[in-house]
This record gives C-alpha cells, structure tokens and sequence, in this order.
C-alpha cells in the first residue's frame, strides 16, 4: 500500500526533487513562479489575485504536513479562521500597521495548534484525520457561541489595513496586494526551507517509516508536534492576510468546508510537490470566482465533482503528473 | 426529577440518530476499512427523500421507514460499485477525500433541486402529542425514535451474533485479516454492507424528518458529530458506535438544559478527554485504530 503521501511523486522522484532538481531548473522555476506573483494583480481583478496568494499559502502549508509527514489534517480552518479572527481583533483594537496584526495572528494560530497538535499525533492516518476535524469544528462552535469577541453569525466587521498611514496601500487593492504579497513569500521560503532542511529529511523518513525513524532514535510525535505548529502558524500567516483584504473575518472561515477546500486544492495540484498547491489554489480561486460572477449557484457541484475525479483518476495532480513525467522522460519505459 | 427525566428521553431521541448512523459507519470501517465521511449527506438523503415521498405520492412516515432504507441500500451499493471500490485497495484516506468530494457534490445537487429553505414533514397523528409517563409529559415521537433505534440495534445485534452471516461480517469487522486467513471470503460482503451501513444512515434520516429542520445543510454538523461518536466509542466497534451514540446525545440534551453555551463543546471535549485517556476509544482495540 503506497501512503498518500506520495501520490504526487514516487518516493525516488521525491528524493530526486529534494536533493535537487539541478540547480538552473530550480532557479527558472523561481523565477517563473515569483514572476506570475508579481503580475498577478495586473491580470487578475486585484482582491481575487489576493485570495490566491493567500490560499497558495495555506496549501502549501498543509502540503507541509500531508506531503512531507503523511498526516492529512482535515482541520487546517483552525489555524486559517482562528489566525483570522486574532489577525483582524488586533487590528481593530491596537491599530498596528497589519503585518504586525499578521505575524500576531500566525502567533495566536501556533499556539493553537500546540494542544490540538498535541492531542492529535498520538494517531496517524485516518484517525489524525478525524480528530483534527473534530478540534476544528469546536473551534468554530466557540467563535459562533463568543459572539461578544467575534460577532458571531454576523462575523467581525471593520478589519483596518493599516499601513504607517500610506493611502495607496490603505485604500487600493493593488498596492496593498505588493504590501503583503512578502509576508506570503516569507511564508513560502520558510515552507521550502523547512522541507529542505535535516529537519526535513528526519519527517520523510518518519513518513516513509516511523518505526524505523523512532528505531535510530528519532522522537516522532515531537518531530510530528513541531512541524503540525509550523504549519499551523503558515496557514495563520495566510488567513491574517485574508482577513485584511478582505476587511472583514466571517465564521465560515473555522468551517470544515475552509479545512476540506484547502485539502482539494493540495491534492489538485499534487501532494508533496509545494508547487502544487499554489496551482491548485490559483485553480481553484479563479474557479469559484468564475462561478459566483456568472450566477451560478451549486459550486460544490463544480468542485465536488474536480474532487472525486482528481481522487479516483488523476491522483498525482497536476504538478506531480508534469514532474513525473519531466523526471522519466529519458528513462526506457 | 421530572426535568432530569425530560432531559433523559430527549437525549436518548438525539442520541439514538446517532447511534444508528453511527453504527452504520462504523460496520462500513470494519469490513471496507473506509471513512466514509459522506455519511452526514445519506442522512440527509433520507430525510429528503422520505418528505419528497410523503409530498409526492403521500407515503406515510410508517411506510417510509421500510421503503427510504431500501433505497438508501440500493443507491450505497451503487456508490460502491462506482467509486468506492476502485480505491480500497490503496491508502484509507483516499476514500476519506472522494466521499469528502461526492458530499459536496450531494449537498449542492439538493441545495439546488430543493431550495435552502426547510421541507415540511408532518408527522403521523398518532405519534404527536404526549404521553404520561411517572407524572411528566414525555413526547410520544420521542419515545418512538428511541424504541425503533433499540429495536434496529438490537435486531443488528441479533443478525450479528447468531446468524451465519452475522458472524462472517463481525469476523470481517473486527478482525478482516484473520477472516480472510480462515478462508472467509471478506471481498464478497464488501458491496452490501456499504449498502446497508448507507441504509442506516438513510433510516436515521427518516427517523429525523419529522423531528429535525429537513434541509440540504443538515448532514453537515450531523457528519462531524458522528466521527466524533466513533472516536469516543472506537472505530472498528460496533458495540461502541451505539453507546458512544446515546452517550453523545445525552450529553447533548444535557449540556443544552444546564449550559446552552457550552453545549455542543461540551461533545468535543468528551472526545478530548477519551483520545488521552484511552486513544483507541473505549471499546476500541489498540490494533484497530492504527
């Protein structure tokens, strides 16, 4: 049984990309992607260029956990929805600059994550799965119940955008998209680091083989407790963005449809790939928005139905399926 | 008294939804090893169907309850052979992510058809009003729910322990290695006990129709409960899927009478306190829930 880990890659080819690709494809690939990060607003309707950078983040964040630990979290709203509420309360109440409002919420989101994290990789597999779900869900019954703190059904309005009183960034999407597209990248250099790091290596092996990982006296449930924080506060880091584009952090952001859309778009694009999920959120983004702007209601049809073709058919997704194939493209097959 | 007693019967209502879809889930798990986390949809499947019934050619809640099974059994053993099947033999969580999918897909398909707006079920006369019971009022629906949701456990249970068949899929739940080795052949019950453990989730639906508010959205906390359920009762448990059913309802009921802020926590940190205290769950086996 191969784990869904490596669905977007054999083992091997994961190796292959860890150790590198060569040197210049990963610097094309660099600058491909930083590139389209910094031409999106012009192409796309400039909040919506917003959503996908934040929501690549969030994928890959949760990549970090499914692709590189084998750990599918169907709770990630936790630490998206909570970061959101925390980043948006901050702003309102202290009037900081919002990347500080940010950071404080990807904060808030760790700490978060330390005692679901800590109740929730005593198990792997399907159990993890459900448990996190679960965690989540009470998440967001408290925040519908805490009404006072985050306006409950009618969410929490007036999220400021401040920024050391620059109109053009406070005022226009466009320029704010620029503000804050740095704190993604930051995210995403971290993601990348993290991957490529010892500490890295040690959570493939655990993936790959845990009892023989806990055999050369590696400590799993805290190897796997530290990277459930780290990405737990990346996904904080995304949702804060959200919430200040947006303006305004409503419930549905803790709902587990948050958990399970962020799950679609990692897998869409391929698990254990990174890449993947900045495709498959962009995807998916301008899917939805394409939807809602032609009236088109049912969009759990649409994206229903992308799930359970990419899962039954299509399961290295997208990035997985082009790198494999640029991988054995000079092997004898 | 007369309150705690209330309190009892309504949790045991709630509870018994749950314990009867939970059941369905957990019979699922066992001998198919898959989450089927569209479980909350088929609930809600059979809750539509049973007021499209009663709305379109008048069928009776009575009549419902035998005929929206039935369906629920057909249309699960469909899903099976269309979906499910082609992904039992990789990773579980797989099949966690396509019934994941095919919810979307099913609650927006009858968002769409039916509206966001609840549908209306009238409940039979003879079981609306009250009944005395030691001086308190108890509704008579309720006590209903619970009697048919003991009655089906039971009758399960019975099927289960001392029949042939009962005894091959309970092999096969609790120990499908072990099964396969003795040369029971688990592959063959694969397609109709998914069938049958969708059919119990559509029978808590029908069960809920007149009781609960019958919109597309209803599956959708329903869901999250019911793997919550199974935690606490143990996965791979049959046993536990009951009682961990009736126990949540209870506490449910309970924490909704004495402290309505709290109350749907209250269920989570339950699970909470199980996962530390016995991770499997309480009538879980450690191996099972691997």
């Amino acid at each position: 049984m191969t784990s869904i880990a490596t669905a977007g890659a054999s083992v091997t080819e994961q190796h292959a990309a860890i150790a590198g690709a060569r040197p210049w494809q990963r610097l094309v690939l660099l600058a491909v992607g930083l590139l389209v990060a910094l031409g999106l607003p012009w192409f796309v309707y400039p909040p919506v260029a917003m959503d996908i950078a934040a929501w690549a983040l969030f994928a890959v964040a949760l990549d970090l956990l499914l692709g590189y630990c084998g750990l599918l979290s169907f709770g990630h709203a936790a630490f998206w929805g909570g970061s959101a509420y925390a980043t948006g309360l901050i702003a309102i109440h202290f009037g900081v600059p919002f990347p500080v409002a940010v950071f404080g919420g990807a904060l808030f989101a760790m700490l978060l994550a330390l005692p679901i994290g800590y109740l929730s990789v005593k198990r792997s597999g399907i159990y993890f799965a459900m448990v996190t779900l679960a965690f989540a869900q009470m998440l967001f019954f408290i925040a519908n119940q805490a009404s006072a703190l985050t306006g409950g059904e009618n969410g929490l309005q007036g999220v400021p955008r401040s920024f050391f009183g620059i109109e053009a960034v406070e005022t226009d999407s466009f320029f704010f998209y620029y503000a804050a597209l740095p704190i993604i990248l930051l995210g995403m250099w971290a993601a990348w680091r993290i991957v490529h790091s010892p500490f890295g290596r040690v959570l493939v092996a655990i993936r790959d083989n845990a009892p023989r990982a806990r055999a050369l006296g590696y400590d799993v449930e805290r190897y796997k407790l530290i990277v459930f924080v780290l990405s737990a506060g990346l996904s904080g880091l995304a949702g804060g963005v959200f919430a200040v584009s947006h303006g305004f952090v409503a419930l549905p952001e803790l709902h587990w449809a948050t958990s399970g859309e962020v799950v679609l778009m990692t897998v869409l694009g391929g698990i254990g790939t990174l890449w993947g999920g900045v495709i498959g959120a962009g995807l998916i983004v301008l899917l939805a928005d394409y939807l809602a702007s032609s009236g088109f209601d049912g969009i759990g049809i649409v994206t229903g139905g992308v799930f359970v073709t990419v899962v039954l058919l299509f399961r290295r997704g997208i990035w997985g399926t082009a790198r494999h194939l640029w991988l054995s493209r000079r092997k004898p097959t | 008294m007369n309150a705690v007693l209330q309190y009892t019967v309504q949790g045991l209502a709630a509870g018994s939804f749950y314990a009867l879809a939970a059941l369905g889930l957990a019979v699922i798990f066992g001998v198919l090893g898959v989450v089927n986390f569209a479980h909350g949809a088929f609930y809600m499947l059979g809750a539509v169907a049973a007021a499209v019934l009663l709305d379109t050619v008048g069928m009776s809640l009575w009549l419902a309850l035998i005929v929206v099974p039935l369906l629920m059994l057909v249309f699960g053993m469909l899903v099976e052979r269309l979906l499910v099947q082609w992904l039992l033999p990789l990773d579980p969580l797989y099949n966690l992510l396509l019934t994941f999918g095919l919810t979307l897909l099913l609650v927006d398909l009858v968002k769409r058809r039916y509206g966001v707006s609840g549908l209306p079920y009238e409940r039979p006369d003879a079981l609306s009003g009250r009944i005395q019971v030691a001086g308190v009022g108890l509704p008579v629906y309720q006590l209903f729910v619970i009697g048919v949701a003991l009655l089906v456990c039971l009758g399960v249970w019975l099927l289960m322990t001392r029949t042939r068949v009962g005894m091959i899929v309970r092999a096969a739940t609790e120990r499908p290695e072990l099964a396969g080795a003795l040369g029971i052949n688990v592959g063959r019950w694969v397609t109709p006990v998914f069938g049958f453990g969708v059919a119990l989730a559509g029978l808590a639906g029908v069960l809920a129709a007149p009781f609960r508010a019958i919109t597309a959205e209803m599956g959708s906390d329903f869901i999250i409960i019911l793997f919550a359920v199974v935690v606490i009762g143990g996965l791979g448990s049959i046993v536990g899927a009951v009682v961990g059913g009736f126990l949540v309802g209870l506490v449910e009921a309970f924490g909704q009478a004495y402290a309505p802020t709290f109350a749907q926590v209250l269920i989570f940190v339950l699970m909470a306190v199980v996962v530390l205290a016995r991770p499997a769950g309480l009538f879980g086996r450690e191996e099972a829930a691997a």
